[in-house]
């Protein structure tokens, strides 16, 4: 007994190392295994707060940016309303099929990374709004990413820079499906891979997300095809998209909620456990 | 005795404010991030308890994972760089070290310099490997590696002069 404390006193330190070593390992590997799980995350008040704050200062600087954007997305809005033929019945945003206006809830970017292979956002809206973890956020040019994880006033994203994130997307041309990358080089540039053989594409076609995903609406842009690539293995092609959005330089966002998600999830488990 | 408690104290909140707050929305050519914040665990007095330098780094990189969303990457990495750091010591300045009061904050001197760089170069390393954590990535790993050394070193050593303590 007396030696067993005798080693104890003596390697206190190295102990202490072994044991906190343990913890932090177990923090990563964690994190890299299931990212739902993820229990150190900056949904919380300490960090949203100071994210906040910090955005709060560095928002004047973007300023003239955001302005155009919004001055962008205003008059495709009134070009939209113009050319209608009855100017009284105002037409919902064409771009958001399925989702009614008020199933979106504006949003903003108070923090955002882009230099990491498994990028996050951290947005000013959370439980509180009806924010809930698997919601998709967009902004005027195209998809952001999915909601992750949500606190009563904040929620992180996982963003379309991460390589952990898969989101079905089509060639807006062909309905040819295939799944959204990213291999973490290049933040103006994600991969559409498993697109078949037969699909006819050409460069400067538009990407859209696809209709089998519950997530987003059908036909929201992401970006246009720069470059492409057959897979040696598979013999399907790889489609290096640029990207409409500049991931670097987010304002406002929206996240939708899609009302049918619960229903079609719902209906998909049923059909699964009666086989 | 009570005055070094208070100015690791003090360094310890600068240097995660200074890191969250300027170098975190620092970024060049896209991934190159300088990360000061190890600073603390450069500073921390020779001599002084080990088993405390290893629980605070271990809370320095916790706080910094908790605002970058990255599991326990900062922390594995902070805490290995506390743990061998003794090591480094020994290797940068010679057996003696401890007879010696070494002050990093003064003059650049070669042995400083090996250390900072020693220092830098074990928690970049561990900290990209554990972010990627995949070895197909070992090229990137590697590059980011030596252009965020570069960066961190030349942002600790400004930090060192702007903060050096008015010779008395």
């Amino acid at each position: 007994m007396q030696q067993i404390f005798n080693f104890i006193f003596k390697n206190s330190s190295r102990l202490l190392f072994l044991l906190l070593l343990s913890v932090s390992l177990l923090l990563t590997i964690q994190s890299h295994s299931y990212h739902k799980s993820r229990i150190i995350s900056s949904a919380n008040f300490l960090t949203g707060g100071v994210y906040e704050k910090i955005n709060n200062i560095t928002e004047y600087l973007n300023l003239k940016t955001e302005n155009d954007a919004l001055a962008l997305e205003n008059a495709r809005l009134k070009s939209m309303l113009f050319n209608m033929k009855d100017t009284a019945s105002v037409k919902k945003v064409e771009n958001l099929k399925g989702v009614a206006p008020e199933d979106i809830v504006v949003s903003k970017v108070i923090h955002n990374t882009y230099n990491t292979h498994e990028n996050f956002l951290t947005l000013n809206s959370g439980a509180n709004d009806g924010v809930k973890p698997d919601m998709g956020v967009i902004n005027s040019l195209g998809i952001v990413g999915i909601i992750d994880k949500t606190s009563p006033k904040y929620s992180t994203v996982v963003s379309i820079l991460n390589v952990k994130s898969q989101i079905n997307a089509k060639i807006k041309k062909s309905n040819h499906f295939g799944s959204l990358t990213w291999n973490g080089k290049s933040t103006g540039f994600v991969q559409l891979i498993d697109v078949p053989r037969l699909a006819n594409i050409r460069k400067g076609d538009t990407i859209v997300t696809g209709g089998q995903s519950v997530i987003f609406p059908e036909n929201i842009n992401i970006g246009t095809i720069h470059k492409v690539y057959t897979q040696t293995e598979t013999n399907y092609y790889v489609i290096d998209v640029k990207l409409f959005n500049d991931m670097t330089n987010l304002g406002h966002v929206y996240i939708i909620k899609s009302k049918d998600r619960d229903e079609v999830n719902n209906l998909e488990k049923e059909s699964k456990s009666n086989e | 005795m009570n005055s070094t408690l208070l100015v690791n104290i003090l360094r310890f909140i600068l240097l995660l404010a200074l890191q969250i707050g300027v170098f975190n929305n620092m970024t060049f050519l896209g991934y190159i991030m300088p990360l000061p914040y190890m600073l603390f665990i450069i500073l921390y007095p020779v001599n002084s308890n080990r088993s405390a330098l290893l629980i605070s780094s271990f809370f320095l990189g916790l706080i910094m994972d908790l605002f970058s969303n990255s599991g326990g990457i900062h922390a594995t990495a902070c805490l290995l760089l506390a743990f061998y750091r003794p090591y480094l010591f020994k290797f940068a300045f010679g057996v003696s070290y401890e007879y010696q009061t070494i002050k990093l904050n003064e003059a650049l001197t070669p042995e400083r310099f090996t250390f900072i760089l020693l220092a830098v170069v074990i928690h970049h390393f561990t900290l990209f490997i554990l972010e990627a954590f995949q070895v197909s990535f070992i090229w990137d790993i590697l590059l980011r590696t030596v252009l965020s050394t570069i960066f961190t070193i030349i942002s600790c050593i400004i930090i060192i002069y702007l903060i050096k303590p008015n010779k008395r």
